[in-house]
């Protein structure tokens, strides 16, 4: 078998290999969903103000939500693979709809935070392992231990103290300035300005994770014995620093950054919130104080898949950069 | 012990973790005779800054006393991390015990489930888990473990995978002994190590969770904590930049305390893997 149709049938398998797991997270979501005090009728009831046990009876027929659990859990199943993750009874909208509405602003945020930590990141280990044990090295690793330990939603209002406040630099929340009505380049400029803060202190915590790996990885290929070989070769440091130890040490650093995903989620909905970025985890954050628990889980939904996705992807870039792994 | 003292101390930034959090401790452990009133209580003029009316580190806009707020928060992070950190451990072995001894069928389903929680977004479904339970204590509590559990469970499994072959357990089958009392009396104390460091660590997670939910408005209404602070002062960030500066300092030098803490305990307890970096 050429190498080609093993990586095929190795894409294929995992896409398969993905499927229980997201089965798994509907149905997690829907016993969430059941788990909460009151149901879809309750919140129109209490949205209507008055409804007579009567109309909610009939509303719950309509609903489907008289029928036995297995029912309503393969009804709601059925309901999530046609895209259908329910009604935000707040926003009037069905949540799907909403949360595309939304994606554009986190995509944005989150391609540039992994592109800024993972090319600093990077960076930085690499700076730290080649001037290990100096003053330098040492500057790095404590400025990562710090980051590391750093709460973001601190980091962002801290920025926003000095960047926004103090120095008057950069706009303190929102993604473009609506007021000024901006078109072509000068509203890219202007979101790009308004990007900043935000990407910077989401990225700053795996900037400070992929500094250490990246430093730890170094160290760990500077001790395999193609170094050796490559020395005894005459070859200068320089020449073995980046053309050979610096390609192997990439490759968990590229694997991280795909588990890393989930996590950057996460962050997402702390930085958005504290920057008012219109994204989905400010979607979350607000579907939080709304009480819309729909909409919370189908974010919480989406952003499964997104990992399962994104995981999915790192491993097939990873065969290709790294011809050694074995895909059957 | 001596000995482990010994190897503790070669690392300095290690003994420093330690100092910080035993400071922090007897912070939290003597909250109610420095501040002896309710934190939540309005303790003078509003929005005094630091060193101002009496306020070492100034109030808040409801008049609030931030360093009070501080020292009874320092209770709340030390006990939900602590707490949450142990449920997930006892969970985490649970899994990570039975997978790894038995093998088979029920390590596949076990670590099947495992892989489950460990690709779901954590922070969302911790915010989704005390949402949907109400924010109190114990709500928190559940949700920082469901979320952190995992990494335990692969980590025992793998330890009970590499000693269930061992001479020594495969005496305790010749003696007799049944699958639990091995697990537990032979098996389990030999992969403490380990564990106790990943615990270290997850402790510091737990409290930047926990300050992540109290920030978006999930902490426990009745318990003052770091998050809540921070997220209670974020609206006044241009008039009174103290209220969230101070509260956000003491959880960067606690988790980063207990971080160092936690890396000293590795090159104490595990010697072998002292050389990796």
């Amino acid at each position: 078998m050429t190498r080609s149709t093993k990586i095929v049938k190795y894409v294929s398998r995992r896409l398969f290999q993905g499927v229980p797991i997201i089965l798994a997270i509907i149905i997690i979501n829907f016993f969430l969903l059941n788990l909460a005090e009151g149901d879809a009728v309750d919140v129109l009831a209490g949205e209507a103000g008055s409804a007579t046990p009567e109309y909610m009876a009939q509303l719950r027929a309509k609903f489907g939500l008289d029928q036995p659990l297995p029912v309503q859990l393969l009804v709601y199943l059925k309901n999530v693979l046609a895209l259908d993750l329910g009604y935000s009874f707040r926003h009037d909208m069905p949540v799907s709809d909403l949360i595309f509405d939304r994606f554009f602003a986190t995509g944005l945020l989150m391609t540039c935070t992994i592109l800024l930590a993972v090319g600093f990141g990077v960076l930085l280990g690499l700076l730290a392992a080649m001037r290990l044990n100096t003053w330098k090295d040492a500057v790095i690793t404590v400025f990562a231990l710090i980051t590391y330990a750093t709460p973001l939603f601190w980091v962002g209002l801290m920025m926003i103290v000095v960047f926004s406040l103090k120095l008057g630099w950069l706009p303190t929340s929102g993604m473009e300035n609506v007021a000024a009505f901006y078109e072509g380049w000068d509203r890219v400029k202007d979101i790009a300005v308004h990007l900043i803060l935000p990407t910077v202190t989401l990225s700053l915590f795996y900037l400070a994770l992929y500094t250490r790996m990246m430093r730890a990885s170094m160290l760990e290929q500077y001790g395999q014995d193609y170094v050796v070989t490559a020395r005894a070769k005459g070859l200068t440091e320089r020449r073995i620093t980046f053309v050979h130890v610096l390609r192997n040490a990439l490759l968990p650093v590229v694997t991280m950054a795909g588990v890393q995903v989930g996590a950057l989620i996460g962050g997402s909905v702390i930085v958005e919130s504290v920057f008012a970025w219109p994204g989905l985890g400010m979607l979350a954050f607000e579907s939080l104080f709304a009480r819309d628990l729909n909409l919370l889980l189908g974010i919480f939904m989406l952003s499964s898949i997104l990992v399962i996705v994104v995981n999915l992807i790192v491993d097939i870039i990873y065969c290709f950069l790294d011809p050694r792994i074995e895909v059957s | 012990m001596s000995t482990f003292w010994q190897r503790y101390k070669r690392n300095k930034s290690a003994v420093f973790g330690l100092a910080v959090i035993i400071i922090v401790i007897i912070m939290a452990a003597t909250a109610n005779f420095l501040y002896p009133f309710d934190p939540f209580r309005l303790a003078g003029k509003p929005l005094s800054g630091p060193g101002m009316n009496g306020f070492w580190l100034g109030s808040d806009s409801l008049g609030r006393d931030v360093a009070a707020g501080i020292v009874h928060g320092a209770k709340t992070s030390l006990l939900i991390g602590l707490i949450a950190t142990l449920v997930a451990i006892f969970i985490g072995i649970v899994f990570g015990a039975f997978a790894g001894y038995y093998g088979g069928r029920l390590d596949d389903i076990l670590m099947r489930i495992t892989e489950i929680f460990q690709t779901i977004p954590s922070f969302i479904f911790a915010i989704l888990l005390v949402a949907i339970m109400k924010p109190s204590i114990v709500s928190i509590v559940i949700a920082i473990a469901v979320v952190s559990w995992p990494g335990v469970a692969r980590l025992v499994r793998g330890e009970f995978l590499a000693l269930k072959n061992r001479e020594f357990v495969q005496a305790c089958h010749t003696l007799g002994m049944n699958d639990l009392r091995i697990m537990l009396r032979e098996i389990l104390p030999n992969c403490m190590s380990p564990i106790i460091v990943i615990g270290s660590l997850m402790v510091a997670t737990a409290i930047l969770i926990e300050s992540g939910l109290a920030f978006l408005g999930l902490g426990d209404p009745n318990i003052m904590s770091w998050g809540f602070q921070i997220g209670a002062g974020r609206t006044m960030l241009r008039s009174a930049w103290w209220v969230c500066t101070f509260p956000g300092v003491a959880i960067l030098i606690t988790v980063l305390a207990i971080n160092l803490v936690g890396e000293g305990l590795n090159d104490a307890l595990n010697p072998r893997l002292r050389e990796r970096n």
